[in-house]
């Protein structure tokens, strides 16, 4: 079972803890085969929000919503429950300056 | 039970119901961990008792009721799950889904996995991922087996919100594969923490108010304690043990803490012979226990075997639990006992009250449990001593709005003979509190006050 842990920091504790921190814990959840996909993202200042409506393609500048706590990394884990993906979870660095939201991938339906 | 082919129906449906009052949340458990989903459980469950009324007569009660109707809802829930593929017509994983149902039949002697059922749905039920309402409206529905409509009686909330709470709680638990088992021995002690601050949540839904629907609420506070029971039997740990004490402790002066009409009376002015000596007895054993210098020990219920076995297991837990030491449950308990034990007032004692305040203060610095420890030092040195302790903790601003903080500096006040402040105090409580036995209380001691 997949569960994407998303982490939620506000702007003035993007950078409270070191890139080399992070990297060394991403590493040890790798080595240990638990990792499907982790990356960090840049500030939501440089996001593109896009839309299909009535075939038209938009493109805004920014966020879908602005929030006090801005989306800066995820971790795709896999593991066999949520208490086990908890546990993963609170081995995210950025846990202890802002906060981590684990939700369960859902299996899309196959049926048309 | 005996195997009795000749029963009477009528005789067998009334051991049914028996044995669905007793036994129907075990069963109920079982088929959770078996079937890994609690509609399909509940379904099963159902289905296997009328199973029971409808064969029993024919070929008898079984000697061991509660397995076969773990393997008959077992069965049922299997058979549905085929029937509803044939409708369907989807899917080969129906077979791979009705094969990966273990069969319990097979394993009834591992009493132990059975006897700790119970256990992991009320650890399921108590997830900390699960909202603090869900967590109690599904505690409510699953261990205690109580209707939607009844918990939303009890709750004084619309049945359509219990029931869309629980509806949800139970998605994300199969969503989010919420686990059902027993936590290991390191988060024991926190994971414990949540079961039993839902039981106490229910207690005191059913103990501090008294007016009104009084006879659902004194039901939850039974039921609470049932659950408490519960808890201390599968989990012998001190604050199970503890929390099962304090409630006892506080449900044995229900009686006295009201008058004829519903009027609040404090615990100095309470008639002491209508508290129930019974759930004191009993409580003060538990406070034993839960403090005693030894890990404590409880006779298992059940059968010599699986007793044993359950001893094992939970010695095992507990060797490799963090030395477990008594917590701010077991402390309150004490507290509570000290006034249990108390001829009066002014025949307690304050001095060891304050003393396990003193300790209760360090574990759990709340200022609630700061303003308690103030009162019972203006009780044990008099008013003079508290009031500056209170005045301190009212400035500190935490408890600007909770009412009991201005009901104590009132109480302080007037017993000091400082009127115009006692006043002030009073109806500042008056105005923050909001439970009509409380505020009649209130209000008559703001009339009583010298002008």
């Amino acid at each position: 079972m997949k569960y994407l842990c998303l982490v939620y920091l506000e702007d003035d504790k993007l950078h409270a803890i070191r890139d080399s921190e992070c990297l060394a814990a991403s590493e040890r959840l790798h080595a240990e085969g638990r990792i499907v996909a982790a990356e960090a993202l840049h500030p939501v200042h440089t996001a593109t929000t896009l839309r299909l409506r009535d075939g038209t393609l938009t493109m805004t500048d920014g966020p879908f919503a602005e929030t006090k706590e801005q989306l800066a990394g995820f971790y795709l884990f896999d593991a066999a429950d949520l208490d086990e993906a908890v546990a993963l979870a609170a081995r995210i660095p950025p846990v202890r300056t802002g906060s981590i939201e684990i939700r369960p991938v859902r299996e899309l339906d196959p049926t048309p | 039970m005996s195997l009795d082919a000749a029963a009477a129906p009528a005789d067998i449906t009334a051991t049914v119901a028996t044995l669905f009052r007793r036994d129907s949340r075990k069963v109920l458990a079982t088929l959770i961990r078996l079937l890994g989903d609690f509609d399909l459980a509940e379904e099963a469950m159902q289905d296997a008792f009328r199973a029971a009324v409808e064969q029993w007569p024919r070929d008898g009660i079984p000697a061991n009721p509660v397995p076969w109707l773990v393997s008959a809802g077992r069965f049922k829930a299997i058979d549905g799950i085929r029937r509803r593929a044939r409708f369907q017509a989807i899917d080969g994983d129906v077979a791979t889904a009705v094969e990966a149902i273990p069969d319990s039949a097979a394993r009834w002697d591992e009493g132990e996995e059975i006897a700790d059922d119970p256990l992991r749905l009320i650890f399921t039920c108590c997830h900390p991922s699960l909202s603090a309402d869900a967590q109690v409206a599904l505690t409510l529905r699953e261990i205690s087996g109580l209707t939607t409509e009844e918990i939303a009686r009890a709750f004084l909330a619309p049945p359509a919100t219990l029931a869309q709470r629980i509806v949800r709680a139970k998605a994300k638990i199969r969503a989010a594969r919420i686990p059902y088992k027993v936590p290991e021995a390191r988060e024991l002690g926190e994971r414990l923490a949540s079961v039993l601050r839902v039981i106490y949540l229910v207690f005191n839904e059913g103990y501090s108010a008294s007016a009104g629907t009084s006879l659902t609420r004194a039901d939850l506070s039974a039921e609470a304690i049932r659950l408490g029971r519960l808890v201390v039997e599968l989990l012998p740990e001190r604050e199970a043990m503890g929390l099962l004490a304090l409630m006892l402790l506080q449900e044995s002066r229900r009686g006295a803490r009201t008058g004829s009409n519903g009027e609040l009376i404090t615990l100095e002015a309470q008639d002491r012979s209508l508290w129930n000596r019974a759930q004191i007895d009993e409580g003060l054993a538990w406070v034993e226990l839960a403090l005693a210098a030894e890990a404590p020990t409880v006779a298992s219920s059940g059968t010599a075997a699986t007793a044993s076995r359950r001893d094992s297991a939970l010695a095992a837990r507990r060797r490799d639990a963090p030395a477990a030491r008594f917590g701010p449950y077991a402390l309150q308990a004490a507290i509570a006992a000290v006034h249990a034990g108390a001829a009066s007032a002014e025949a307690t004692d304050w001095a060891e009250i304050v003393g396990l305040y003193d300790v209760l203060v360090r574990l759990q610095p709340t200022p609630v449990v700061a303003l308690n420890r103030a009162v019972a030092v203006a009780m044990r040195d008099g008013p003079a001593a508290g009031l500056p302790l209170i005045e301190t903790l009212l400035a500190d601003g935490q408890l600007q709005d909770y009412h009991l903080a201005h009901a104590a500096r009132a109480d302080i006040c007037r017993r000091l003979g400082r009127h115009a402040d006692a006043r002030a105090s009073y109806e500042r409580a008056l105005a923050l509190a909001r439970q009509e036995p409380e505020r009649a209380f209130l209000a008559a001691r703001l009339r009583d006050l010298p002008p």
